[in-house]
């Protein structure tokens, strides 16, 4: 059977409806939100600050440290236990891999830039959706930048291409799924996260790449909007 | 503390003003949004002034303790994200986040305003347990406060889900939720040189000489106190500020009714 029309009556390349806010947590450096459907991240950003155990400390440049944590209630099943885990762990890591590479510390040696990212509430695309927030908390704290980083999963539902699977897509049944999020910076068009869980070939991977690119531009507009409008460019 | 700050706060106090140009006894703009998630049972989203907290309950089954056969229960926890506060770091719960999670979880518990029997689903065999957690977005003071409102309101505007055959469907909420007898509402007094002020902020904080959170019914009951800071207090003292605790719950309670 074919995946005709999406669950969720979107089209195949509709992301769900985006927000997004820059300094919305006025004790961190730079913050922002941002969520798309149910799905809504906050990040903060602190630093460049002292880095503590000094054995970490880079004397040729700063490091960056990312911090991805659900809130307790976040998920619509049970309560998620505080603390990190295996999961926030490795989305930890390769979160600080998706920004890294837009990002130049190299004037701030020995130091630190801490980004922590928080979920009141979750429904598919929650790595992503703290790496959209992580950008613009980035670029909110003023830190010098090559570009943003924007991000979305996109996948494949049955014999249908999609970009942003909410949950009742990631677990479909009656057909293979692919999920894949990714993130890229818009402006190189270079891709600096990329993960898959699913079946899928190398056309329609090549494919449905290219249909998330398109949706990390429009993505990157809504963020860089929200930027300008917290410093009424 | 910068000692010259100090001596700045108290000199302004000597003519009822602060900072920030409140009076000794005002809050800060408190606002409560109830149903702040939607993936908790019961959510609660309260801000005084910048100080930004959510409180979100869910719920589970489990057997209950053996010395309460038919009565479920309530859990706190506050989390001190580090997303919040410069001074807060990743890692174990810190003594202050255990201090503030169970000041909380006595202001409820102790008020009696919710019936744990209530919470039995089959007696000896199945509870629910109410599990209240809030998270600080932005610490700018009176945490105390901030989450303990949180915690009520979300604990207002819960509805459990549906349990059918020994399971939760979190995706069915009922429209049954629970039956609070009254609002505890938790205040914290401070104290800095011999003046007594409400809603300190970071700043304020940082001044303290003593605390005194007082959790209060809307008969003006006291249901349960927690006293902190460096400095002790006199019965004077204290008795001054349970009366300024007392009163600024009234005009919280309004906020969650």
């Amino acid at each position: 059977m074919a995946y005709k029309e999406r669950l969720n009556g979107r089209k195949f390349d509709e992301t769900r409806k985006i927000e997004a806010k820059a300094g919305v947590i006025p004790r961190a450096d730079g913050s922002a939100m941002f969520k798309i459907g149910n799905t809504w991240a906050y990040a903060a950003v602190y630093g460049p600050r002292n880095l503590h155990p000094k054995f970490l400390q880079d004397p040729s440049k700063g490091i960056l440290r990312c911090n991805y944590n659900m809130m307790p209630f976040s998920s619509s099943g049970d309560r998620v236990r505080p603390g990190s885990s295996r999961r926030s762990k490795e989305i930890s890591l390769v979160t600080e891999k998706a920004l890294l590479p837009i990002l130049d510390l190299s004037e701030y040696p020995n130091s630190v830039v801490d980004v922590f990212i928080e979920f009141p509430q979750t429904e598919a695309g929650s790595r992503c959706a703290g790496i959209c927030a992580a950008a613009m908390a980035l670029a909110d704290a003023g830190l010098a930048m090559k570009d943003l980083v924007a991000a979305v999963s996109v996948g494949r539902v049955d014999d249908k291409l999609v970009v942003d699977l909410d949950y009742n897509e990631e677990s479909y049944e009656e057909g293979p799924v692919a999920d894949i999020p990714i993130a890229m910076s818009p402006n190189y068009g270079k891709v600096t996260l990329l993960q898959m869980d699913g079946l899928i070939s190398k056309e329609q991977l090549k494919k449905v790449i290219e249909m998330g690119k398109k949706a990390c531009k429009d993505i990157y507009e809504v963020q860089k909007k929200a930027l300008k409008d917290r410093y009424k460019i | 503390m910068n000692n010259q700050i100090r001596t700045h706060i108290i000199k302004l106090f000597n003519s009822d003003r602060r900072l920030d140009g409140r009076k000794l006894t005002e809050y800060r703009k408190v606002d409560v949004q109830l149903n702040a998630t939607s993936t908790a049972e019961g959510s609660a989203r309260v801000k005084i002034g910048e100080t930004d907290v959510i409180a979100g309950i869910k719920t589970e089954v489990m057997e209950p303790y053996p010395d309460s056969p038919s009565e479920g229960s309530i859990m706190v926890g506050v989390e001190l994200l580090p997303l919040s506060s410069p001074d807060f770091e990743s890692g174990p719960p810190s003594a202050r986040a255990v201090e503030l999670a169970r000041i909380v979880d006595r202001g409820i518990r102790e008020s009696k305003c919710l019936d744990f029997k209530s919470l039995c689903i089959k007696e000896g065999e199945k509870i629910w347990m109410v599990i209240i957690d809030v998270c600080i977005i932005n610490d700018a003071g009176n945490l105390f406060d901030a989450a303990a409102l949180a915690a009520i309101a979300a604990l207002k505007s819960m509805r459990f889900p549906e349990y059918k055959d020994d399971k939760i469907d979190y995706k069915k909420k009922t429209d049954k939720g629970l039956e609070l007898k009254d609002l505890p509402i938790e205040v914290t007094v401070i104290k800095i040189g011999d003046k007594f002020i409400v809603d300190a902020d970071s700043e304020e904080e940082k001044a303290i000489d003593a605390r005194l959170t007082v959790a209060s019914l809307s008969d003006g009951t006291l249901c349960a106190m927690q006293k902190g800071g460096d400095f002790p207090l006199t019965d004077e003292d204290i008795c001054k500020m349970v009366e300024i605790g007392i009163e600024k719950a009234k005009e919280l309670r309004k906020l969650v009714k």
